[in-house]
């Protein structure tokens, strides 16, 4: 067992035991690891390719969003200023309407009260008319009770009425 | 990691601390205080042997004794190497060499000492048998520390594997995320760059060496049981693995492997004929490839083992001056200790995967369709060389 001389025994054990390490290492583990790696590497491959691929899929898909969705934000901007402007000229229309409507009727209101009122003044002054009558009557009839005094009464209606 | 994991752990390691229990019988009793020796502490630590040591407590060696397997003459023998009492003892006529040029080996007594089980006296010298045909396969301190690795190896392995068959397309968790880091590395900075599109075919050996390599680096660097065997940086494990990377490439050359060793178009002609000059410095590269790798392998685990060793001894060639000094020495030889631990760590990364790439460059050149590109391989080849 000199430093520089392969003993027999070790040369021996060594060509054995490694012969059988690496009969064993190729039939059980290396076709085993090498090609679960090289198949995983594939998968891998396959597996990002594909990842691109929907990378590129939803890029195209996110842009033909991104269209779709300024049209509909366009489509919408534009419905919405229609939709302003029909509401703006409802509610220019309803304005006028509503101040015409309400012309109308103070107008109507102001004849009612016009009316009402000349129907009142009327009234008045037939009450007017008739209490003075009733007055003048109740006085007549107390005049007319005292002979002196109808007799006064008429001289000074006499002297009043002009005759000319 | 689920608590089922935990109790094998726990059951494993009160197992294999069973093992220390027979150990105790085989501690031997120093006799006397020998002064401490860094050089034979650091080499006994570099080199095998027959018994795992794994720690001295009050002056007594405790080991893990590992088989002996012998055949004599092709009969085969077994004992555990508890019986040699560390070399103090020898056992049915077999004994560690206690002669200078018979260290760290089994010898056979013959004469009146053959079958003699008993201390090894003076006059045992002369009875050694240097004709015994002794056919040694002990499961040594590294055979054991190997089959340790390899059955950690490959319960890793397996384990990562039926987890990949059981969910196969989820992300890896625990254990199996790292080692599929390892294993992505050396799919593809090593086999996938050196060796080109045929790289499939040789993909198990690259994974099943650079793993067989970086585990064991890693073990070695335990400082106890089951690691710290110097594995890695055995001469006899590194050239193994070279000599594997030596056929695996010379066996799945092409043609014009050979043309461009033999008739290396781009050199003058005056280098091939009528001295082949050119031809014989490409013969011999083939050979001196798998060399350097199986040098270099073992001499860069081994230093790393000697250096750390090393700084650990300065401790106690300090200790045996005065306490004091050591004490005062271990706080510099803890840091440096640290510092040469994490560089091991790279290290035992660095020299897997050195190993790895150029087996894969070897075996990439060997089934290469040589063109224009053959002559910047070759650079790429002597610039790693060099390493």
């Amino acid at each position: 067992m000199d430093l520089m001389t392969p003993s027999f025994g070790l040369t021996f054990w060594m060509l054995v035991g490694f012969g059988i390490l690496f009969f064993l290492l190729k039939k059980f583990a290396w076709p085993m690891i090498v090609g679960m790696i090289s198949k995983r590497e594939e998968y891998i491959q396959e597996q990002l390719s594909a990842a691109e691929m929907v990378r590129q899929d939803m890029g195209r898909l996110q842009a033909e969003h991104h269209k779709l969705l300024a049209e509909a934000k366009e489509e919408r901007d534009a419905i919405l200023a229609d939709a302003r402007k029909v509401r703006d000229k409802m509610y220019d229309d309803a304005k006028t309407k509503a101040s015409e409507e309400s012309r109308k009727i103070i107008e109507e209101a102001k004849k009612a009260i016009h009316f009402e009122k000349m129907k009142a003044v009327t009234e008045i002054k037939n009450e007017i008319a008739n209490m003075s009558i009733e007055i003048a009557q109740s006085v007549l009839q107390q005049e007319l009770s005292d002979k002196k005094k109808s007799e006064e009464l008429v001289e000074k209606l006499m002297q009043n009425i002009d005759l000319n | 990691m689920n608590y089922i994991n935990k109790f094998t752990r726990i059951i494993c390691v009160f197992i294999l601390s069973l093992l220390l229990i027979p150990s105790f019988n085989s501690i031997a009793a120093t006799e006397e205080k020998e002064p401490f020796n860094p050089g034979t502490f650091i080499i006994d630590h570099i080199l095998d042997s027959y018994g795992w040591h794994v720690i001295t407590y009050k002056d007594k060696d405790i080991s893990i004794p590992l088989p002996i397997i012998l055949f004599d003459d092709w009969k085969p023998v077994v004992f555990m190497s508890g019986k040699f009492h560390h070399g103090h003892d020898s056992y049915k006529g077999y004994a560690l060499g206690f002669t200078e040029n018979t260290k760290n080996r089994i010898v056979k007594l013959n004469g009146e000492y053959a079958g003699y089980s008993g201390h090894i006296t003076e006059d045992m010298v002369d009875h050694i048998d240097s004709e015994a045909k002794l056919i040694d396969i002990s499961i040594t301190k590294n055979v054991c520390a190997l089959f340790i690795s390899i059955f950690l190896i490959l319960w890793m392995f397996l384990s990562v594997a039926k987890k990949y068959k059981a969910n196969p397309c989820s992300a890896p968790k625990g254990l199996q995320s790292i080692l599929e880091v390892l294993v992505l590395f050396v799919r593809d900075n090593i086999a996938k760059s050196a060796i080109g599109p045929k790289y499939e075919k040789y993909l198990p050996y690259l994974l099943t060496l650079f793993f067989f390599i970086f585990i064991n680096n890693l073990l070695g660097l335990l400082p106890i049981f089951p690691g710290g065997a110097n594995l890695t940086g055995n001469i006899a494990v590194t050239a193994v693995l070279a000599l594997i990377t030596f056929f695996v490439t010379n066996l799945s050359s092409n043609k014009s492997y050979w043309v461009h060793i033999f008739n290396t178009p781009g050199v003058p002609w005056w280098l091939k004929i009528p001295i082949p000059l050119m031809p014989i410095v490409e013969l011999v590269g083939v050979f001196t490839k798998p060399l350097v790798l199986m040098i270099r392998l073992f001499a860069n685990i081994s230093a790393g083992h000697i250096i750390i060793m090393g700084f650990i001894c300065l401790i106690f060639i300090f200790g045996q001056m005065a306490p004091a000094i050591g004490y005062g020495v271990s706080v510099v030889s803890v840091f440096f200790y640290l510092f040469m631990g994490i560089l091991e760590l790279i290290v035992a990364f660095v020299q897997a995967f050195v190993f790895t790439l150029l087996s894969a460059l070897y075996i990439g050149m060997a089934i290469e369709e040589h063109h224009e590109e053959h002559h910047e391989n070759t650079a790429i080849e002597t610039t790693n060389s060099q390493h």
